[in-house]
This record gives structure tokens, C-alpha cells and sequence, in this order.
């Protein structure tokens, strides 16, 4: 099969699957059960550290970033 | 001792490119040539002035790094007046064809000023509005300073060099004839350098991040990073036929080259007129309002839809075309479907001020972003419906898509910068607070009536010219010769040039209210829990 056919086929069939799949999924997973409360969090971002950047030792408690302890 | 090797590097940069301008094969390449020599030469004084010198070891890290976005609100500015500039001028000599003067033919002539306007105002500043604000908004919300170190002047640096060249260039005729991407091709590789070390610097800051999470503001200004560092290196794919001239030959060809071309057009209003600011809409709204954007899974799925069928609309350039019509109609499916993305996005940004809707009485600065998102949302309506084949079948090739481009520009564009402006000096220079709000109001109230006339004069120019290209008599002969239709849009070419005066008179008083709320506003009290920066 010639370059131009295969890459259409493949274009329209698998590719297409794939990134259909990817959206939804991430549409699914947005609105996640628990999401909410890590969003609130996360849009609150710049109101944080507007003069300096956080000092060196801080952030390493938790990776994940659901703790509210600054709002 | 790196010094040395700079200073090493400087000076064949310096040599070779006197070289270059020794055996130039044309008066663009000279030109930049020459700029390139002194570019080279100004940094090796620079630096050898530097070498040897005792330096104090500082340590940064506890400070965001500010005097490159300070750089680039100045050049932001300066560079903005000048696209409104040359902008307002293109538009009276379209008016007034004596405007063409005849001492200036072959360079100051509406075919050589149309590309240094609209490379001067996109690229320019929308660009360096695009660079400065990033590097504010990603150590911000990274909560890190920029990585790098002085990687980020030399992006600023190296991106005024791009925009210097490419402006020097296209007035002595140097262009490869693709709109939006008219510099040639040493011009384009200097830039795909900068650009890359631009997405260094941003990724890197990204990368040592003490904020857990990546905030949306940055999704959309990487998304547009990446996006506009393919799109420029694939649309730019051509062979120089010297190595000393300015003119190169494109690598794609017929209809394939047109392909890419508006695949490139349709995604530089996608990723960096869009995208990209939507990044400082996410940021600097939020931040204006006080309050946090409206809903956060929103703009998750705003950005990921955005990215997903932004890449496919570009084929509505090209209706009625050699392009298959299967391409054709997919750009048309996917630009209508944008809508839901884009009005997603507009209703993200507007509700961020529900409950605090009294601030457009009071803060003339967030109306002025509120107003930015009003002409978001309201050029994004636009362009679906143009693209649609049956409306683009009267719109095409008339004076409407200029309009469309400027409700676009001048209100979506322009006045989301203008508000991130007004937002960034007072904290960029330490001042308590603008030097004149009613300043900002005259600004607000000149550029939106300017926008107002210069889309309503091309609505109605736009229309009436295309159905005078159709008309057709009795006997199915048409009724207009094309010179009928040039002369019947004269006075709206007259409004749409004072639409132009209005706007730049407004971009002049913001450059005034700026300059002095840098000089004269009352400074921030330094805080008593805070040591001061020095």
C-alpha cells in the first residue's frame, strides 16, 4: 500500500479511535468523584505566591496537592 | 572564563556575517547582514566590558526574576504603537492612493507596509506581550524562579533581533509570500533558536515547580509554545537558492503548499493569538477580579478541546479551491464545532466576576478585560459562521474577513494585553497603584469605539462588495467591474482609518499613563516582615 492510502486508512480509523478515546476519557475524569475538592484548591493557585518563590524546604509534605492548609 | 568562548563566538559571528554582507546577492540580505554584524558587535563589547570583572555571587533563588518581563512591558508597548502606527497609515493610503508617495515607491508602498503592520502587531506585540506575560504568570504560579538563569534575556533579546530583521527585510523585498510567515529563511531559523530556548526556559520553570500542580494558565501558553514551534519549522521548510540572498524556494508545492500554509495560518490565530491568551486570561482575570476563575473543570476541558480541534480548521481558507472538497468540508466541521470551546471559554472567563460585577463600575481595567472577552466571544461566533462554505462563498476575498480579523485582534488581543499591562507595571515597578485610572477609562472608551468603526465600516464594505461581485443582469452578464467596486467602498475606507486614529490615540495614552505611573506613582511601602530586594 502506498504511503498516502495507508496513512488516510490508518488516519480515519485507529488514530481517530485513539484520540476520541483520550477526550472523553479526560471529559470522565474531570469530573471524577473527590475532583472537586482538588480543583478548589488548584484555581486558587494564583493567589499564592505572588512577591517570591516558595522557599526550598516547602511543598515536599504532600505531592498531590490536596491539603488546604493555605485557604 | 566562559567569557572567553563567548567572547570567541561574538567575534566570528561578527566576522562572518560582514562576510555575508561583502557578498550579499540583494538589498534585504545586506541589510540584515549588517544588523547581524552589529548585533554581534554590541553584545561582544557588552560582554568583554563584563570580563575580568569581580562578580558578587548572589544567590537569586529566593526572587523571581522581573527585569526581563519589566523588558518586555516596554517592548510590548513600544512596539504595539508602532503596528497601530503603520496599521492606521496602510489604511488611509487605501483610502488615499497619493498616500503611496512616489519617492518612496518599492518601499514604503502598501504592498511592502501590509506585512510589516500585521508582523508588527501579531508578532511584535502580541509576541513579546505572549513572552513577558508567561514568564510572569509560570514563576508565579510554578512558585519558582525562571530557569536558566539569563536564557530568558536572550530569548527577549534574540526575539526583538527576529522582529528587527524581519521588519528591515520586508521593506526592502525580502518575503516568501506566506502570509503570517513572510520572513525568509535565515530570518526563520534564527527564530526557530530563540523560540526553542523560549520553550527551555519555560519548561524548565515548569519542571522545578514547588506548586504541586501545573495551573491551566500554563497548559495554555505551553500548548501554544509547541504548537507554534512546529507549525513555524513545517511551513518554513525551504532550500535558499544562496547562501548569500534572501530568496528560498519552498520545499511543498501547488496545492500541498497551500495546505500547509493556511494549516500554519488558521493555527498561528489558533495557538498564538488564541491560546496563548487565553493563558493571560486565565491568569491575570482571575487576578484583576479577586476571585478565583469561575470553574476549574471547565477550563480543563476549555484547553483539551481547544487543542484538539483547533489543528483541523485551517482548510476553510481554501474553499473553493483545488483542495479536495473532503478537506474542505472537514475545516468547516471542525471550525463550527469550535464554538462550544470557544464559548465555553468565554463564559469561563466572564462568570469569573459573578459577585463581583460592581468592579466594572469601579476598575476600569478588568472592564477592559471583560470587554476583551466580549470580542472573544463575539469573533469567535464570527469565524465559524464565515467558514461555513455557503457564507464564505460571499465573504472570501472581501473586505468582511479584514473585519472579522480586527474585532479579533484590536478587541480580543489587544485589549486582554492592554488590561495585563495595566495589571503588570504597578507590580513589575513596585508602585502602589496606576498613575490615572480616568486615563484608562479614555483609553477604554477611544479603543473600543475605534474597534466599533472599523468592524462596522467593513461589515458593511464587506457585504456590499461581495454581492456587487455577483450581481449579474437580466441577461446574466455581470453588472460591476471591479474598479466600480474599489470606489464605491471609499467612505468606508475613511471611517475605518479614523476607527484606526481612535485606537492608536487610546495605545498612546496607555504608553503616557504607564510611563508615569513608573515615575511618579507613590512606591509600595516596603513591608515590615519583608527584607527588601538588594
Amino acid at each position: 500500500m502506498e504511503t498516502y492510502s495507508f496513512l488516510r486508512q490508518f488516519a480515519d480509523s485507529w488514530m481517530l479511535l485513539a484520540l476520541f478515546v483520550f477526550f472523553v476519557g479526560m471529559v470522565v475524569w474531570v469530573f471524577r468523584p473527590g475532583g472537586s475538592k482538588r480543583y478548589e484548591n488548584q484555581r486558587n493557585i494564583p493567589f499564592r505566591h505572588e512577591d517570591k518563590p516558595a522557599p526550598d524546604d516547602a511543598g515536599g509534605d504532600d505531592d498531590d496537592g490536596d491539603d488546604a492548609k493555605e485557604k | 572564563m566562559s567569557n572567553y568562548f563567548k567572547l570567541i563566538v561574538l567575534g566570528v559571528i561578527t566576522l562572518l556575517a560582514l562576510i555575508a554582507a561583502n557578498n550579499a546577492r540583494d538589498a534585504a540580505y545586506l541589510a540584515n547582514a549588517l544588523t547581524v554584524a552589529l548585533a554581534a558587535a554590541a553584545v561582544f563589547l557588552w560582554v568583554l566590558r563584563n570580563t575580568d570583572e569581580p562578580v558578587a555571587r548572589v544567590d537569586l533563588s529566593g526572587e523571581y526574576l522581573d527585569g526581563v518581563v519589566r523588558a518586555g512591558v516596554v517592548a510590548t508597548a513600544l512596539w504595539g504603537v508602532v503596528g497601530f502606527l503603520v496599521g492606521t497609515f496602510i489604511a488611509f493610503q487605501l483610502a488615499f492612493p497619493e498616500l503611496n508617495f512616489e519617492w518612496a515607491e518599492g518601499y514604503a508602498n502598501f504592498g511592502r507596509l501590509r506585512q510589516l503592520h500585521t508582523s508588527a502587531v501579531i508578532f511584535a506585540f502580541g509576541g513579546n506581550a505572549l513572552i513577558a506575560t508567561s514568564l510572569y504568570v509560570v514563576q508565579r504560579t510554578a512558585a519558582a524562579r525562571l530557569w536558566g538563569g539569563n536564557l530568558a534575556w536572550f530569548v527577549f533579546w534574540g526575539y526583538q533581533l527576529f522582529i528587527v530583521l524581519a521588519a528591515t527585510g520586508y521593506l526592502l523585498g525580502a518575503t516568501q509570500s506566506k502570509e503570517y510567515a513572510e520572513p525568509e529563511w535565515y530570518a526563520d531559523w534564527w527564530l526557530t533558536v530563540v523560540w526553542l530556548s523560549y520553550l527551555a526556559v519555560f519548561v524548565g520553570t515548569l519542571v522545578k515547580r514547588r506548586e504541586p500542580h501545573i495551573y491551566v494558565a500554563n497548559w495554555f501558553y505551553l500548548g501554544f509554545i509547541i504548537t507554534v514551534a512546529m507549525l513555524h519549522v513545517v511551513n518554513n521548510l525551504s532550500i535558499p537558492v544562496s547562501i548569500f540572498g534572501s530568496k528560498s524556494v519552498q520545499v511543498f508545492s501547488g496545492v500541498q503548499d497551500a495546505m500547509v500554509q493556511w494549516w500554519y495560518g488558521h493555527n498561528a490565530v489558533g495557538f498564538f493569538l488564541t491560546a496563548g491568551f487565553l493563558g493571560m486570561m486565565y491568569y491575570f482575570v482571575p487576578k484583576q477580579a479577586e476571585r478565583p476563575v469561575y470553574s476549574y473543570k471547565l477550563s480543563i476541558i476549555h484547553f483539551w478541546a481547544l487543542i484538539f480541534l483547533y489543528i483541523w480548521a485551517g482548510p476553510h481558507h481554501l474553499h473553493y479551491t483545488a483542495l479536495p472538497d473532503w478537506a474542505s468540508t472537514l475545516g468547516m466541521v471542525f471550525s463550527i464545532i469550535l464554538w462550544m470551546p470557544s464559548w465555553g471559554g468565554m463564559i469561563n472567563g466572564l462568570m469569573t466576576l459573578s459577585g463581583a460585577w460592581d468592579k466594572l463600575r469601579t476598575d476600569p481595567v478588568i472592564r477592559m478585560m471583560v470587554i476583551s472577552i466580549g470580542f472573544y466571544g463575539m469573533s469567535t461566533f464570527e469565524g465559524p459562521m464565515m467558514s461555513i462554505r455557503a457564507v464564505n462563498s460571499l465573504s472570501h476575498y472581501t473586505d468582511w474577513t479584514i473585519g472579522h480579523v480586527h474585532s479579533g485582534a484590536l478587541g480580543w488581543n489587544g485589549m486582554i494585553t492592554f488590561g495585563a499591562l495595566y495589571f503588570l507595571v504597578p507590580r513589575l515597578w513596585n508602585r502602589e497603584r496606576l498613575y490615572s485610572l480616568s486615563l484608562v477609562s479614555w483609553h477604554f472608551w477611544l479603543a473600543t469605539i475605534g474597534i466599533i468603526l472599523y468592524a462596522a465600516s467593513m461589515w458593511v464594505t464587506g457585504i456590499m462588495e461581495g454581492l456587487m461581485w455577483r450581481e449579474v443582469d437580466a441577461n446574466g452578464f455581470l453588472v460591476n467591474s471591479f474598479a466600480d467596486t474599489v470606489a464605491a467602498k471609499f467612505p468606508m475606507y475613511v471611517v475605518r482609518g479614523l476607527g484606526g486614529v481612535l485606537f492608536l490615540s487610546g495605545a498612546l495614552i496607555m504608553c503616557y499613563n504607564l510611563y508615569m505611573t513608573v515615575r511618579r506613582s507613590p512606591a509600595v511601602a516596603a513591608g515590615n516582615s519583608a527584607v527588601p530586594a538588594e
